[in-house]
């Protein structure tokens, strides 16, 4: 009420120009989000760039580099599509618990059990099975097994009021020795003497690439959760109860929503997108669960979803712009000689500088749709 | 667009300068002909911060060596992981840099990624660090190269066993895989070559890189007696600084840490792979073919020691060089006759003996008498 007596209206639009009204309110309300965040990675640039004069180097020629290396030829583009692949799926898995208002950051102990379980269960059906059947046998016990791992946390916090953030954190470091120890031993390929690894898939096992490009499949799979997700959240109704409940558990209770179910519900998808992540960087990269699982890739997750403020179809730019730093942190080592933290300084800043710019919302009055609306 | 394109050009052609390396734009045109002429571009990838007092830092001293020749260039890049982002960083070497010879250091980096490289670019040379290559298996274009620093680990012991004053000694080992294995049992042999009571205890932190478990791991094995600690982890410094600070003397691996502890420091088992990388590289100017499976020992240059330090007592001196000189000599075992391990198994059976380059040595899975802890 008070916004609004504050508000100076516009003079009222007359004839044709009225039409534009309805346009301009939508405008408004869509805008802001993108306006915000490109003026947080310009100020995140910025700062970087006074860091990297500061320590004697050329922001320009970096900033050329970063280009270049990222999306400057369709190899660099492509570079970037692989290593976005991974993060669309473990973004989810923030994204997602973060709309119910939880913090889950625990990814990395499902992608890692995803991963193990896909190949595990891979394993009896060399030699019998059709590669079909075997993708999708893999894909659902990387699910399953995902699921439960990031559910736990989820089931945790609703019926023991056990921190989700911490237990989800805790876990991912039992799910990792888990691994560690499955791997080296009751799971191991007694041919993977200095590597220990689980049974190496048999060629026709693996997903290979997208057609016409040198990416594999998991990017296209990792873009349809992504819409997937999207819709689930904006135009379900479970969606709409999850983002009430995320608002006020209270007031979500007293509806008579099920928040139990919701939570569990929830965090469970979160942590199978998580464990498909695993699975899939088993069948279309690695060719066995082995210690290279143990990527960061639930970690980076944690940063894409953050950046896209936990919208999920935001989640695909955001992924591919950290891939294309990430692809061309290399270029910028072999160029300029600076170490490889340098892309860690560039993602830490951007991170600090797009949390503190959600201070900005609702602070520019040409964003209100309620300036737009027509007088009466 | 096409000003910053024109601009990425710029800069790339500048990054250049030499006229030499603007031949590797091309890498279609540098099959093993054209790299007879001059100019070479080695790539070296490394899976850790190539300062790392260690397994990396080991690679990047050979690299400054190869820096160094004559109409090299040399392109580094630090802290890759072993997943996609290894596949991606070759190509980048290749495309963008012109890369025709490609070390990736870490032994994980061989099955799958440098094989799908070594298949898509058949004209580049890549050479791994690990001893996995086999002939009519794996792709001519690719090979192996490793060293046997056994012997080194030989050769700390008979230092430890000289400076040690409570007779045990103590290991920080990063996985019970055979290499790691051999280097404990070649450890505690050479100490009990100067003592027999001498034990050895062992932990395994179950990483190859975990400062935190390393220093625990280190504290406990002072805590329990051990006096002299050496390791096998991918950075010894962890240990090397913890086990000075709490007292206890110090063997090297990797590379040389006595900068960490003057004063404790024995002496070290470090890689020389500065020989091995130039003998590469010369080949490849010359326009020979590279070796696709090259490996030795201290007699062979691969391996090398740390000057002894000032607490090696004269005796520890005298039968440090005695070994040493046998060692280069030629057909030096560590392993023979009558080893049991430490369950009272009999491992080398009396008259046996298996030199560094027994087959039998590649797949160790038992901690020989002496050695106190457990593989599992």
């Amino acid at each position: 009420m008070t916004i609004e007596a504050n508000m100076p209206t516009l003079p009222p639009l007359t004839g044709r120009a009225g039409h534009f009204r309805p346009l301009l309110e939508g405008l408004a309300r869509r805008t802001e989000p993108v306006a915000i965040a490109l003026f947080a990675v310009v100020v995140g640039l910025a700062l970087f760039s006074v860091f990297i004069a500061a320590i004697g180097k050329s922001p320009l020629q970096l900033f050329q580099l970063m280009y270049a290396g990222g999306f400057g030829s369709w190899f660099s583009i492509q570079n970037s599509l692989s290593r976005a692949a991974p993060l669309l799926l473990t973004a989810l898995c923030v994204a997602l618990p973060a709309r119910l208002g939880l913090v889950v950051i625990g990814a990395e102990g499902a992608v890692v059990l995803g991963g193990l379980a896909g190949a595990a269960i891979a394993v009896p059906l060399i030699g019998s099975a059709q590669p079909l059947l075997a993708w999708v046998m893999m894909a659902v016990a990387g699910m399953v097994v995902g699921g439960i791992w990031i559910g736990l946390a989820g089931f945790l916090r609703h019926y023991r009021g056990v921190n989700e953030t911490i237990a989800s954190l805790l876990l991912s470091y039992i799910a990792i020795a888990l691994m560690n120890h499955l791997i080296e031993g009751p799971l191991r390929d007694p041919a993977s003497l200095n590597k220990p690894s689980t049974a190496q898939l048999p060629p026709e096992f693996m997903l290979g690439k997208i057609p016409g490009m040198d990416v594999h499949w998991g990017l296209v799979i990792g873009v349809l959760a992504c819409i997937g997700s999207w819709i689930l959240i904006e135009r379900t109704s479970f969606g709409f109860a999850a983002r009430v409940a995320g608002g006020n558990v209270r007031a979500a209770q007293i509806q008579g929503l099920p928040v139990g179910r919701l939570v569990v519900g929830l965090t469970a998808l979160a942590g199978a997108f998580a464990g498909l992540a695993g699975t899939i960087e088993v069948a279309a990269v690695q060719g066995s669960a082995n210690g290279a699982l143990i990527a960061g890739y639930g970690y980076a997750g944690i940063l894409v979803a953050f950046l896209a403020r936990h919208n999920p179809l935001a989640i695909i730019p955001v992924a591919i712009l950290l891939g294309g730093i990430d692809a061309s942190g290399g270029l910028i080592q072999r160029r300029m000689g600076l170490p490889d933290a340098t892309v860690l300084v560039l993602q830490g800043t951007l991170f600090v500088v797009i949390l503190f710019c959600e201070t900005l919302y609702g602070r520019f009055k040409a964003f209100n749709p309620d300036l737009w609306k027509r007088s009466a | 667009m096409t000003k910053l394109l024109r601009m990425n050009r710029r800069s790339f052609l500048k990054s250049s300068a030499t006229g030499a390396a603007l031949a590797g734009l091309a890498p279609g045109l540098l099959g093993s002909t054209a790299a007879a002429q001059a100019a070479l571009t080695v790539g070296f990838i490394y899976v850790g911060p190539k300062d790392d007092y260690g397994y990396n830092q080991a690679h990047a001293e050979g690299a400054a060596v190869i820096k160094a020749m004559p109409g090299v260039t040399v392109i580094e890049e630090e802290n890759v992981p072993e997943t996609v982002d290894v596949q991606k960083t070759m190509e980048s070497m290749i495309n963008l840099d012109g890369a025709s010879l490609i070390f990736p250091t870490s032994f994980g980096y061989f099955d799958p990624h440098m094989l799908e490289m070594a298949k898509k670019y058949p004209d580049v040379q890549f050479r791994h660090c690990g001893g996995m290559w086999k002939e009519g298996v794996h792709p001519e274009n690719t090979g192996s190269y490793f060293g046997y620093i056994g012997q080194g680990q030989y050769l700390n012991g008979i230092a430890a066993g000289h400076a040690t004053k409570s007779k045990k000694i103590g290991f920080v080992a990063a996985k019970p895989i055979p290499q790691v294995l051999q280097n404990i049992n070649s450890f505690l042999l050479g100490a009990r070559s100067v003592d027999p009571a001498i034990t050895c205890q062992v932990i395994f932190t179950g990483e190859w890189s975990l400062a935190v478990k390393e220093a625990e791991a280190t504290n406990a094995l002072v805590d329990q007696g051990a006096d002299v600690i050496t390791c096998h982890v991918d950075s010894p410094k962890v240990v090397v600084e913890t086990a000075a600070g709490r007292g206890a003397f110090v063997c090297g691996y990797h590379a040389n840490q006595s900068p960490l502890a003057p004063e404790k420091y024995l002496t070290g088992a470090e890689w020389a792979w500065g020989n091995v990388y130039s003998d590469f590289v010369k080949k490849a100017q010359a326009g020979e073919k590279l070796g696709n499976f090259v490996r030795g020992g201290l007699k062979d240059g691969f391996v090398k020691m740390s000057p002894l330090g000032p607490a090696v007592p004269e005796a520890g001196r005298k039968q440090f060089d005695t070994t040493l000189g046998e060692i280069m000599a030629g057909g030096f075992s560590v392993f023979k006759g009558g080893i049991k391990d430490n369950k009272g198994n009999v491992v080398v059976a009396e008259g046996k003996s298996f030199p560094e380059d027994a087959i039998e040595l590649e797949s160790m899975d038992y901690l020989v008498e002496g050695v106190v802890g457990s593989t599992s």
